[in-house]
């Protein structure tokens, strides 16, 4: 049993506008040196999957960069391997808007493309999730089962803030698929939250896609699965491991510091015979200076550092300078912290410049972001 | 079929490098790693790159496992080319022979049917165990300014050292007038680098000539310069000024990790205009432990600190525990540093294990006494090792 992966690199764009400005949903780096689309990229060849697309919207130019040939992957491949699937304009279903706004849309619009899959499954993730997960396991679930689609959730108890932000699936005792809830305002306790994670047989998908051009259907949730839950065999799949989703800029950065807090969530990186694959610029190992003093920390290489550094989150060729103190900061790509400086609680994007004697901070709800290229 | 190339490079790796004791027992000395995420024959590699060659044959020999799976296809150079590229050349078996590379000449010598395919005008000749960063075109734009046969890379020595390299002296326009191989009283301070260019069809004459020579060594620096300035060929010197280091020997593989670090390093490896490049491994960026003290220290990804580093060179997925000492040291991928351990002046070799608060090396005698613990070498708690020792993968082998 082949599968084919499918990868939606701009859906939840607009959860993080501030980092998605110049890039895609699925570029946004996270934890020192990856980029969000590692997670469903590495799962998916982890679990032996060879045949990957990525449907992209707008702003992608960075995602290129990021997959390139797709070699460090394992991707770079003639049969199959890593396609990324730029919007086909005239193909589109969707005769309103030039540009998809949901997952089915988006689907819709590359149709001609995914017919060509060869594969007999087919796994489609988003971009927004953290987690190393054996799609495998699904996959197989999903088969014995003899689902129409099995869709991953994770066992939550949820907050009604937290629930208003997800879709929550109800399911009966054998795990079919009894109810569906899209970000309901009032609901709290338990609830098996989606992971954006969907199996289905290519055949069903293709049926599917082409049902709902017919019928003008736009969102796989509400148009599909809430409609024929009845009628169709809908499964989930309770995933057990660690699973963290980004949807704000607040969540992107606990989701950051819960990988240097919190052990099980750094284990991700670690998982035996599942390593998290990325590219990143060669850069020399990370130099800590004599005065340097870095504890509870994610440094990735390229780095000098010769100031303080605590619970943060340094990604490669970031400059600290003397007598400077970042403390619960995430600084991408780059980016030079000059000499007495004090950042607490901030996002600094890539290549950004801070310079000598700045005093800057948010708070942990609400971080301060400073935009890409800019010289404070 | 294949494209003419100007330049093409031989890469000499089958070297055992058996003064570095343990830590060649299961690698040839240019997959040694050094500088935390790099092995030796990086900055050769690296060098031909940045300086637009790329074709280059890597001669292995000795213990080549390790060597031949992290060169790979050569992605990690941008050398998987369809046209050139890395090509490792081990030796082989032909018709009427079959056999091992009986020395540096013998080996290109060998390999001369892999140099004709791409029908170069020069052939640079490279050892594959040497740390610097140069500029091989600019070498070769000498060469051809003046004309050479040949052009032998050099640079000053300390006198005391002399007598161990190829030492030459040349004339006010560069042409070499006397060679001598390890010399016992060497004349100058003027060394060869063991980096030649050759055209191509003077080194194909003259690997033909040597191999006929029963007595020869093989050898490029004790046969072939010496006969090629006997011919009375044109041999020009062309000095390098930059860092240069032949790692040879535990204390000079110890001293070169040394000279990473500091503000302004010798050998500089964050340099953008000549990046050192090196095989990819997936691992995850460095975390430091809430109890870490690092201090004058390089890291690299995968490791996990917990304990107090200074001074020292750690390569991937290193773990010290709290209450662990590193100073002065070089640990290779892998090891793993137990409670309260504490290592000075030494190098661990990669998986190693030094249990809880065992002493490896001291700190008395310095670098005159550099500890050595081979490959995946499981030292128990509370063991003592004294400075000096060398504690070989074999012995210990898990």
């Amino acid at each position: 049993m082949s599968a084919a992966g499918i990868v939606f690199s701009n859906i939840h764009d607009d959860c993080i506008s501030e980092l998605t400005r110049v890039r895609t949903m699925a570029s946004v780096p996270f934890g020192g040196k990856y980029r969000l689309v590692d997670f469903p990229l590495s799962n998916m060849v982890n679990s032996n999957i060879y045949n990957i697309k990525i449907i992209t919207h707008y702003n992608y130019h960075s995602l290129m960069d990021h997959i390139g040939s797709g070699k460090e992957w394992d991707l770079a491949r003639r049969n199959g391997g890593v396609k990324i699937l730029p919007p086909f304009i005239t193909a589109y279903a969707n005769r309103e808007n030039s540009l998809y706004t949901t997952r089915l849309e988006a689907l819709q619009s590359v149709s001609a493309s995914l017919d060509e899959i060869e594969d007999e499954y087919v796994v489609m993730s988003d971009c927004d999730i953290i987690c190393n997960i054996n799609l495998r396991d699904i996959i197989n679930s999903h088969i014995s089962s003899g689902a129409d689609m099995t869709v991953a959730v994770k066992s939550e108890i949820l907050t009604d803030k937290q629930a208003a932000k997800s879709i929550i699936f109800r399911a009966d005792d054998e795990n079919r698929i009894t109810d569906v809830l899209s970000f309901p305002e009032e609901y709290s306790g338990h609830g098996y939250v989606w992971m954006n994670i969907i199996v289905m047989s290519k055949q069903k998908l293709m049926s599917t896609i082409l049902d709902s051009t017919a019928h003008n259907y736009r969102s796989l949730i509400q148009d599909i699965i809430a409609k024929r839950l009845k009628k169709e065999n809908y499964r989930i799949f309770e995933y057990e491991g660690y699973f963290g989703q980004i949807k704000s800029i607040t969540e992107y950065y606990r989701e950051n510091m819960s990988m240097i807090k919190n052990n099980s969530a750094r284990e991700l990186f670690t998982r035996q015979h599942s390593p998290i694959y990325t590219s990143t610029p060669e850069t020399s190992p990370t130099y800590y200076g004599p005065s340097s003093s870095v504890k509870s920390s994610m440094i990735s290489d390229g780095c000098t550092i010769e100031g303080r550094v605590e619970n943060s989150i340094l990604f490669s060729g970031v400059k600290i300078g003397k007598n400077t103190t970042v403390k619960n900061s995430i600084v991408f790509e780059d980016t030079v912290v000059s000499g007495n400086v004090k950042l607490n609680c901030v996002i600094a994007d890539k290549n950004v410049v801070i310079r000598e004697g700045r005093v800057l901070s948010g708070h942990e709800t609400a971080p301060f972001y400073i935009e890409k290229n800019k010289m404070i | 079929m294949y494209r003419h190339k100007d330049c093409i490079a031989m890469i000499l790796a089958g070297g055992q490098g058996s003064r570095l004791q343990a830590i060649t027992d299961k690698v040839a000395k240019p997959a040694v790693s050094f500088g935390g995420k790099y092995r030796i024959i990086d900055f050769t590699l690296s060098n031909c790159v940045n300086s637009g060659i790329y074709t280059v044959g890597v001669l292995t020999q000795y213990q080549p496992l390790v060597l031949n799976e992290y060169i790979g296809n050569g992605s990690a150079w941008d050398l998987d080319r369809i046209n050139g590229g890395v090509v490792i050349l081990p030796p082989y078996q032909a018709k009427n022979s079959a056999d091992w590379y009986k020395g540096t000449a013998n080996a290109v010598y060998q390999n001369i049917d892999f140099i004709k395919r791409y029908n170069p005008e020069n052939v640079l000749v490279l050892s594959g165990d040497h740390i610097y960063k140069m500029d091989y075109s600019k070498m070769l734009a000498y060469h051809r300014k003046k004309d050479a046969d040949c052009t032998v890379g050099t640079l000053d020595v300390n006198i005391e050292e002399a007598s161990r390299f190829g030492i030459l002296t040349a004339n006010e326009e560069g042409i070499i007038i006397e060679f001598e191989e390890k010399p016992k009283k060497p004349k100058s301070t003027r060394a060869s680098m063991g980096i030649y260019i050759f055209k191509t069809d003077v080194l194909f004459r003259y690997l033909e000539a040597d191999e006929k020579d029963k007595g020869s060594a093989k050898d490029f620096g004790k046969n072939i310069i010496p006969s090629m300035l006997r011919g009375g060929l044109r041999l020009c010197a062309y000095q390098f000024d930059g860092y240069w280091r032949d790692v040879g020997t535990v204390k000079s593989l110890w001293e070169a990790d040394m000279d990473l670090l500091g503000s302004m390093p010798q050998l500089n490896l964050n340099d953008r205009s000549w990046r050192i490049y090196s095989g990819y491994r997936p691992y995850p960026p460095q975390y430091i432990g809430d109890n870490a003290k690092i201090t004058n220290s390089i890291i690299t990804e995968g490791c996990e600190i917990h304990g107090t580093v200074e001074n020292s060179v750690l390569s991937e997925n290193v773990k010290v525990a709290r209450g662990a000492h590193i100073s002065n040291s070089v640990i290779m991928s892998g090891v793993k540093i137990s409670k309260g351990a504490t290592v000075e002046y030494s190098i661990i070799d990669s998986d190693s294990v030094i249990g809880a608060g065992a002493t490896i090396g001291s700190d008395k005698d310095g670098k005159d006494k550099i500890t050595v613990i081979g490959s995946a070498v499981n030292v128990s708690a509370g063991e003592e090792i004294p400075a000096g020792s060398i504690l070989s993968g074999n012995k210990y082998s898990v």
